[in-house]
């Protein structure tokens, strides 16, 4: 019963250690850089390659459960696309995700003042069915898309004028956090009708979802949690939410390393303790 | 009126917070509160969010609108209707058949869309000339891609016994499997202190106002 109890009071303790690590860098922010990785380059060298005035999809495929790691990737993507002067079709295959969008949007106005609703973005709102959805995109967006969120009809949006079907979007971007998200975008805008896809995901979700970063170019790049996100911020050259919070991620790694190392040391004298 | 609800509303965020995060000393009341108010809430939101984001505009609207023309939306509103059958004992067998169209035709739409994605596209993107690659870290890349496919596909061949040399692939194959499964856990742990840095900076900056 006692050894109950002292492993409970270590887990305790050790749950405790790691509140105050993560706490403490949030209030006193050390300033670690993060290195840019591969995935990270490949998803921003497509926006950046894609021309001025070209339609985009941003599709927020999350809700507030995930937030904290996607938020800060969908920030720094439309201020991305944003400054290269794209127009974003703002869409959701999540109930919540256009709140989200919502949000981001907001943010992103104190940078791009200037952006004009039906000009330069528009929320179509939430679409049910997920992949049939995309698929009938693919067809006839208007058929999807009969009209924004406020009512205007699709014809009468600026923005959507050239745009009938998926293959007159310059890539799609899905924020996604599981299904449907990335991978239904893959399936059906990427491999049916050849439209780019990238995207950002969950830290647990990523490692399912990079074999489509392939040489078949399924996924152009792939987003991986708060880490990625910092990265896509250091490439624009902005500090935002992602790379303030890295630091109490970092702190908390090397804490759970260092745990991992004397749980590992503490079993080991109790093998061999046991053993003589 | 509006500046009492978003205090109050944080107030009760900070309470929730709290009573979740008891659980991790022991299981208590306020967890236990904390979780029921949270599955209830949460039922009830989605249900009536559904109805006005999907069934309002999709089917009502439409069919009180124009019913002549919107007149097909009457099959999904029965399927819809028999699924909800599954509460009454006695006529749930009627939800046996909405059921079987909508496995039938997922079935049908993901069979294709994953055979081409998951299985053609993946297979075709580990056939790669593995000396193409512009650097050293690229080549070695390939090499590791194509080697570790092949036997972390061959760990899962049990037709024949493995042993002697036909088990040396298996054993390279779980090597990879391992790392593989190695850097999962990595970025799940990634993603869980995620989740903990988004609760104390809300704690931290929206309602002790510490950071910024």
């Amino acid at each position: 019963m006692s050894v109950v109890n002292s492993s409970q009071t270590e887990r305790r303790i050790v749950f405790l250690i790691l509140l105050v690590a993560v706490a403490l860098p949030l209030i006193f922010p050390i300033g670690w850089k993060t290195g840019v990785t591969n995935y990270t380059k490949m998803v921003w060298e497509l926006v950046e390659s894609t021309p001025d005035s070209s339609v985009v999809i941003f599709s927020f495929d999350y809700d507030p459960s995930t937030m904290t790691e996607l938020q800060p990737m969908a920030e720094a993507m439309l201020d991305h696309a944003f400054s290269r002067h794209q127009k974003v079709l703002v869409t959701a295959l999540w109930p919540q995700g256009m709140q989200m969008a919502d949000q981001a949007i907001k943010v992103v106005k104190a940078y791009h003042p200037d952006i004009t609703y039906g000009q330069d973005y528009v929320f179509m709102g939430y679409k049910v069915a997920g992949i049939v959805a995309i698929q009938a995109m693919g067809k006839d967006m208007e058929q999807v898309f009969p009209a924004d969120q406020s009512g205007t009809k699709y014809k009468d949006i600026p923005m959507l004028r050239e745009v009938k079907t998926l293959k007159d979007v310059a890539y799609v971007n899905s924020l996604s956090s599981g299904t449907p998200g990335i991978k239904e975008w893959v399936m059906a805008a990427r491999d049916v009708y050849h439209t780019p896809v990238t995207g950002g995901t969950t830290a647990v979700s990523a490692p399912g979802l990079i074999p489509y970063v392939n040489s078949q170019k399924q996924l152009y790049g792939l987003l991986g949690g708060l880490k990625a996100a910092s990265e896509y911020e250091t490439l624009i050259n902005r500090v935002g939410s992602a790379t303030v919070k890295m630091d109490a991620q970092s702190v908390a790694h090397l804490l759970i390393l260092l745990f991992i190392a004397a749980g590992n040391i503490k079993a080991l004298r109790a093998r061999k303790r046991r053993a003589s | 009126m509006s500046h009492f609800m978003s205090v109050l509303g944080l107030w009760m965020s900070v309470f929730f917070t709290f009573s979740i995060f008891s659980f991790l000393y022991k299981d208590n009341p306020f967890y236990k509160l904390a979780e029921q108010i949270f599955v209830g809430l949460s039922a009830a939101y989605w249900l009536v969010y559904l109805f006005y984001s999907i069934m309002l505009p999709n089917l009502f609207t439409k069919l009180i609108s124009d019913f002549r023309g919107n007149i097909i939306l009457l099959i999904p509103a029965v399927l819809g209707l028999m699924m909800l059958m599954r509460i009454i004992p006695k006529t749930q067998w009627l939800s046996r058949f909405p059921i079987a169209i909508m496995i039938g035709t997922s079935a049908g739409i993901s069979m294709v869309r994953y055979a081409k994605s998951d299985l053609l596209s993946q297979i075709s993107a580990t056939m790669i000339n593995p000396f193409a690659g512009e650097t050293t870290s690229i080549v070695i890349g390939n090499f590791l891609l194509i080697i570790g496919t092949i036997c972390g596909v061959y760990y899962f061949y049990f037709s024949k016994k493995q042993e002697g040399i036909s088990a040396v692939p298996s054993k390279i194959g779980i090597w990879f499997l391992m790392i593989s499964f190695g850097a999962s856990f990595g970025y799940t742990v990634m993603a869980r202190v995620s989740l903990l840095i988004g609760r104390l900076e809300f704690l931290l900056k929206d309602w002790l106002h510490i950071i910024n």
